[in-house]
């Protein structure tokens, strides 16, 4: 599954628009990605500021935060 | 609003509200959803376009302009400077958010109903023809019915996808786009800047727009290919940090642009669509305002005489098809092939061509003539030229 960085989000739809399977859904100021994504990672890459991420990467980063802590 | 028009347009952009207008100046009953609270903002543009191309659409207003432009440098990736001379012609910098205020303003002069914070979120379509829309505004969710839905939902469109079109963009002609309008830097305000090479925008093109000495749009597009190793923000910042340390950022644009050619099918039973939603964008510049208003009001007739004859199937509707290739959609195929040669350069390639440029004098330094002298230098670049020409 992909995480929203919501902060950093800008809701342009670029992502949207490079989605193959139609996941996320895109309102004025909120995205969502629905239950089918198959985490071809196409929206991670074209996001221009980084917004998106697939959860795997969340959890090391989280991990690693742990470890420093 | 009512329960039912003759057309209704999804998206407020520029190609949206021409489709309005000219639907409706044909004597058909439109109403317009934008899901944003106002229609032209946020701004998601560098705001140049050519004087002549506009003129083609709509005359310019002075105040939507906020600079007018004389000509064009190209900076190499080694940062030769290459000025180029367009004569006569001349661009503008808009103001996007009176721009595209005033075209939806002008299309409610001829009867567009508009709603706005208007989120279409999909299509009543029971027997495969789309026959309206569902949207979402203000908490309460709506059928409203039309004969035909032209989808302008710019890049992020999908009002396509619902009624069954393919309209998936490759990877590589999506470029990712960040730019940030600078203030407190210098720049000579009758030019715009573009610089190329793999380490400032690889499979794009940074640019520099001034709106007047002290002010300018600076972006960037990176083609998707190369987005997944750097990303668009990335590149931004080192150029800004580089070239403009001491600038101060008044506004922050994201967005993406697709530089393809238009999708092979932008018409269904009862749905068109236009401008970024068709991919009706210059596949070199990745300019697409004056293109997504030449198709509105295309579609925008197509649409209203399709309605006065109770015909509004896909083959009644391809007549906007037929008439936006005509019109644009030919040429754009002839970029898009110029933009695969371009884009084949290397960096030593533009560097080298940058040299013969600028060879030429610069009161002889036109497109024609650069075209010319970079041909015979460059033999190779002959090769794809000629493909682009041959197969017209
Ligand atoms: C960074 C950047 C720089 C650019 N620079 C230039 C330039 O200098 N010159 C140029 O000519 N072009 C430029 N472009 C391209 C240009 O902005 C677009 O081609 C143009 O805006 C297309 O117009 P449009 O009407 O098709 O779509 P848009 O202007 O994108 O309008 C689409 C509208 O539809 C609305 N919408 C989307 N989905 C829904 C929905 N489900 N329900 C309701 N409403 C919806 C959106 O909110 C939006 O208002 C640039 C693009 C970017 C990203
Ligand atoms: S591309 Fe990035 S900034 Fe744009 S809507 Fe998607 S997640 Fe948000
Ligand atoms: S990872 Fe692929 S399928 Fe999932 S939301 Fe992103 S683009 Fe769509």
């Amino acid at each position: 599954m992909i995480e929203v960085i919501n902060d950093k989000c800008d809701f342009c739809g670029v992502c949207v628009a490079v989605c193959p399977v139609d996941s996320i859904d895109l309102f004025e100021a909120r995205i969502e990605i629905k239950q089918n994504c198959i985490d071809c990672m196409l929206c991670v890459w074209i996001c221009p500021v980084e917004t998106l991420a697939p959860i795997e990467k969340l959890q090391e980063v989280e991990c690693e935060t742990a470890m420093i802590v | 609003m009512r329960d039912s028009y003759d057309c209704i347009v999804v998206g407020g952009g520029p190609g949206g509200a021409w489709a309005a207008k000219h639907a409706a100046e044909n004597g058909v009953s439109v109403l317009l959803l934008e899901k944003d609270r106002e229609v032209g903002i946020p701004v998601r543009c560098a705001e140049a376009v050519s004087e002549k191309g506009l003129k083609t659409v709509v005359e310019p207003q002075p105040r939507w302009i906020s600079n007018i432009i004389e000509g064009f440098v190209i900076v190499s990736p080694d940062g030769r400077e290459v000025a180029i001379d367009t004569g006569k012609e001349r661009g503008y910098m808009l103001d996007r958010k009176i721009f595209d205020y005033d075209l939806v303003q002008m299309a409610t002069m001829n009867g567009v109903e508009v709603m706005t914070k208007a989120y279409v979120y999909d299509l009543i379509k029971p027997n495969g023809t789309v026959e309206g829309v569902r949207v979402q505004h203000m908490g309460e969710h709506h059928d409203i019915r039309a004969r035909i839905v032209i989808g302008a939902d710019g890049v992020e469109s999908r009002v396509g996808r619902w009624a069954g079109l393919r309209t998936n963009i490759k990877m590589k002609d999506m470029e990712s786009c960040l730019q940030m309008t600078l203030s407190n830097i210098k720049v000579d305000p009758k030019y715009i800047y573009f610089y190329l090479g793999r380490d400032v925008a690889p499979g794009g093109y940074l640019w520099i727009f001034p709106k007047n000495e002290r002010v300018a749009n600076v972006g960037l597009g990176i083609s998707g290919e190369y987005a997944r190793y750097k990303s668009a923000k990335e590149y931004l910042k080192e150029f800004i940090g580089r070239h403009f340390p001491n600038a101060a950022v008044l506004y922050t644009v994201v967005g993406g642009v697709p530089c393809a050619t238009t999708l092979k099918k932008i018409v269904a039973d009862g749905l068109m669509l236009v401008g970024d939603a068709a991919h009706q964008v210059n596949p070199i510049s990745g300019g697409g305002i004056t293109t997504a208003m030449i198709a509105g009001k295309i579609a925008g007739g197509v649409a209203a005489k399709a309605i006065a004859e109770d015909d509004v199937s896909e083959n009644r509707l391809s007549q906007y098809a037929r008439d936006w290739h005509k019109a644009e959609g030919k040429n754009h195929e002839r970029t898009y092939k110029i933009k695969q040669a371009v884009y084949k350069l290397t960096d030593e390639d533009l560097n080298k061509t940058a040299d013969t440029i600028l060879s030429v004098p610069l009161e002889k330094r036109t497109l024609a003539n650069i075209f010319r002298t970079a041909l015979f230098r460059h033999p190779s670049l002959i090769l794809d030229v000629v493909k682009v020409f041959m197969t017209k």
